[in-house]
């Protein structure tokens, strides 16, 4: 991994771009992060960069945790995060916006949005039955399989259930301006969760153009 | 400072004169045929304005040889070469969907009366 920073998702709006068409685009607030420790292969058994991000009160972190911060020299932050960067780092270096570029291609994770216990319509994308003309049938999840034979249900059977507030990824988005001052990254297209969620941006895995 | 905000910064068009809904207008499209750009113009009443920031959109209609044709133009659109207020249009909504299901005389916006200076 060459690059990663934590963000916030602040929205979605639209850009036009040189060519005059329109763009839509998330704008994320990147950085600035803290370098709060850094992991070597000698130390914890594997080489690994901890950045924070989002300052925060004193009196919403654990006594544990603003040790570890005060350790690094670095304020109380919200969000911390490991990523296995290559590079040399030290506790108290900051990741900003500027590491990315214009025309970077980087893939966002982040925890989509709950939808609490949804049906298989919605949950799965099955279709529905008819709604009226005495159709009984509607939107249940229909059969779960045979009878005597194999009388049990297949496991993965794509039934009801939990739904979003998940990690997610959404791969290989286009960086289409960097304001390093105002720490502002705009994608082009939408990212996991709702505004205010957290983002972590890394390099891209697979570019596909 | 709100980074939506500053996101469209760019993408705002200054110049764009004032105009409402029930105005007719002359849109000037830049159209790009053959690698040759040229301008189109499109006559009608703005039946409908919505959205803000660089998100604005209007939608202009009219009749073209008997049928009703509209076309919807992002404000602030690069594309857009400029914009002709025609003729101030007298209103009671934000919307004039009605005018899709009147004819002729009809679908004729009352023009706004003078205030006197």
């Amino acid at each position: 991994m060459k690059k990663a920073i934590i963000a916030k998702k602040v929205g979605m709006t639209q850009v036009f771009d040189s060519e005059g068409e329109m763009v839509p685009v998330t704008v994320l607030e990147a950085g600035p992060c803290k370098v709060v420790q850094v992991k070597s292969l000698a130390t914890d058994g594997y080489d690994a960069v901890q950045v924070a991000f989002a300052p925060q009160k004193e009196s919403r972190l654990t006594k544990p945790l603003l040790g570890h911060f005060a350790k690094a020299g670095v304020e109380p932050m919200r969000k911390l995060k490991e990523f296995k960067l290559e590079g040399e780092f030290k506790p108290g270096d900051e990741l900003t916006a500027a590491l990315f570029e214009e025309g970077d291609r980087v893939d966002a994770h982040g925890k989509s949005k709950g939808k609490g216990f949804s049906g298989s319509v919605k949950r799965h994308n099955q279709h529905r039955g008819p709604m009226a003309h005495g159709s009984k049938f509607h939107r249940a999840p229909g059969s779960h399989g045979g009878s005597s034979d194999p009388s049990r249900v297949m496991k993965g059977k794509k039934l009801p259930g939990h739904m979003g507030s998940e990690n997610c990824t959404v791969a290989n988005l286009k960086v289409v301006r960097v304001d390093a001052e105002n720490n502002m990254i705009l994608l082009k297209g939408c990212v996991p969760g709702s505004n205010g969620s957290i983002i972590t941006l890394t390099d891209a895995k697979k570019v596909v153009k | 400072m709100d980074l939506i905000k500053l996101a469209e910064q760019g993408s705002i068009k200054e110049g764009i004169p004032e105009f409402a809904v029930g105005d007719t207008l002359k849109v000037h499209v830049k159209v790009v045929e053959n690698k040759k750009e040229r301008i189109q113009i499109f006559e009608g009443t703005v039946i409908k304005r919505q959205n803000g920031g660089s998100k604005e959109n209007f939608t202009v209609r009219k009749l073209s040889s008997g049928i009703g044709v509209e076309r919807t133009f992002p404000l602030n659109s690069p594309r857009i070469d400029k914009i002709e207020v025609i003729r101030r249009g007298k209103v009671r909504r934000a919307k004039l969907y009605y005018l899709r299901d009147k004819v002729g005389k009809a679908t004729k916006v009352k023009e706004k009366a003078r205030t006197q200076k």
